[in-house]
């Protein structure tokens, strides 16, 4: 039985396109004064987050509280996991406790998959390492309809450390699903080694693939994660890699410039992009609220969920 | 072989109980009962519950617009959010909400659907106007009531009233969606 999100692989081009419908038909939700509907009243959704988040936790949260269910927040910091209680253990806690969906972020990739083992509702990949990010990957893509209408045939440029990005990973995988053609663009040293295995191709050269982009990508330089020396330095990589002014001049007119932020201006993306009529940064976090209660409902709303993953 | 076999065996099974005339004379008679109880149709406001009732509400619309010379706002709501058998079956997929810009605040709103069965859709409607603004009214326009209230709900406009075995099952055709307009009762439960 269907019944998690963990990858982006787990969608099917229908279900994919099912949750983007969805989502559509919800937008509408967030536009009128009363922004809730009672369709998971009396349904549990714990967000469960081991890493630092801001807007996929804030995302969740009111995703799950417009569609009337009851919602419990849990970090790590604070918790019974800053005593060294195991994530089996947390997990044992929240089955005890009736959870109908547990929304998990976590620093090590493959965590969510475990936790499936544990609880019986479904599982949510809020994040996982550098693994994947698939409600990331299905509000971008989201994003992406919205402004350019059927992704079929359309070139997308995701670009920067795609090493260390889960949100890359994931929106290769749905956007090859959804008929898109993906380039990765980045410095040798930020690409996974493995990458000649995904759908999608790959360049080292930005210069070359932002004129035929129909949308550009923008990857966050994680540098949290950087534990060795991956480029030169900072003003080195924003010449090469980051999107300026100038590079911008070399878009053509309709495509649009997306990051999942959090964003370093002045690194990746220059302030005046991010703040450009061409980038839809602000609309993505709108967006996200939208696809994860279109995500919610198709998971918990029904007798069983007409989404997702077998595991 | 086999094919047209079956295709035998479903027309025996349906049968139609009303035909296009019949449909287009509801209409009109419906068109005309809401304008003579709204006083001239002042401040109306047609929403039909997708995919079948929003079809009849923009028919209304154009018969009052008719009679009247006057443009009738009229639109659809979706109810599956508010259904109260959504845990019954797996997720389903969502119908279109559309309202005229100004919402149903202050409006006598005139809710259509094709079938009144169990009375839950409209239920499910009216909470799902209850979010969407304050109507000074809301009233209900069916074209067919097949009776097995299951609420205490009734319509304020009927097409056709038709008994029925609950074992039956009653299908509204619309031109366009299904090709044809008919009002079709089947023995048996829906596929």
């Amino acid at each position: 039985m269907k019944k998690h999100l963990i990858s982006a692989a787990d969608l099917s081009r229908e279900d994919a396109l099912r949750i983007l419908d969805t989502a559509e038909e919800l937008a509408q939700v967030s536009e009128r004064s009363i922004k809730k509907l009672p369709t998971l009243r009396g349904r549990t959704v714990v967000n469960l987050f081991f890493e630092d988040s801001t807007r996929t936790r804030i995302s969740f949260e009111a995703a799950a509280k417009r569609l009337s269910a009851d919602v419990i927040n849990f970090s790590a910091k604070g918790s019974s996991v800053s005593k060294g209680e195991s994530l089996k253990d947390t997990a044992l806690t929240l089955q005890a406790m009736g959870a109908d969906a547990v929304v998990i972020r976590h620093g090590a990739s493959g965590a969510p998959q475990n936790l499936t083992q544990w609880v019986s509702g479904s599982v949510v990949n809020a994040g996982d390492g550098t693994h994947e990010h698939p409600t990331q990957a299905l509000l971008d893509a989201f994003t992406m309809r919205r402004r350019l209408g059927d992704l079929a045939g359309r070139r997308v440029a995701i670009v920067g450390d795609v090493l260390h990005s889960r949100v890359a990973r994931s929106n290769v995988l749905l956007l090859h699903t959804l008929g898109a053609q993906v380039t990765l663009v980045a410095p040798p040293t930020l690409l996974p080694v493995a990458v000649d295995a995904w759908p999608c191709e790959v360049s080292y050269d930005l210069d070359a693939v932002l004129p035929k982009s129909d949308v550009v990508m923008m990857l966050r330089v994680q540098q949290e994660r950087m534990n060795a020396a991956f480029f030169p330095s900072a003003r080195e990589y924003s010449r090469r890699y980051g999107l300026d002014r100038d590079r911008m001049a070399r878009i053509h007119d309709d495509a649009i410039v997306m990051h999942p932020g959090p964003m370093n201006r002045g690194m990746e993306i220059a302030a005046e992009v991010a703040d450009s009529a061409r980038s839809t940064i602000v609309e993505q976090v709108a967006n996200g609220v939208t696809v994860r209660m279109a995500v919610l409902y198709l998971l918990l709303g029904g007798s069983e969920p007409a989404i997702g993953g077998t595991l | 072989m086999s094919d047209a076999r079956n295709q035998v065996g479903a027309e025996a099974r349906e049968r139609a109980v009303l035909e296009e005339p019949d449909i287009q004379r509801a209409l009109t008679r419906i068109a005309h009962e809401i304008l003579e109880r709204t006083k001239g149709g002042a401040n109306i406001l047609l929403l039909g519950i997708p995919t079948r009732g929003a079809i009849l509400a923009r028919r209304l619309a154009e018969r009052i617009e008719r009679v009247e010379g006057l443009p009738v706002p009229h639109g659809s709501l979706d109810v599956t959010m508010y259904r109260d058998d959504l845990r019954m079956r797996p997720a389903r997929a969502l119908g279109r909400t559309e309202l005229p810009p100004d919402g149903v605040d202050g409006k006598t709103v005139v809710l259509v659907d094709d079938v009144l069965f169990s009375g839950r859709t409209v239920r499910a409607a009216l909470d799902a106007l209850n979010d969407l603004g304050r109507p000074t009214a809301v009233q209900l326009a069916i074209l067919v009531d097949r009776g097995h209230r299951e609420l205490p709900i009734r319509a304020d406009y009927v097409g056709k009233n038709l008994p029925t075995s609950k074992s039956e099952t009653v299908k509204v055709h619309v031109r366009e969606i299904d090709g044809r307009d008919a009002v079709l009762l089947m023995k048996g439960e829906a596929e």
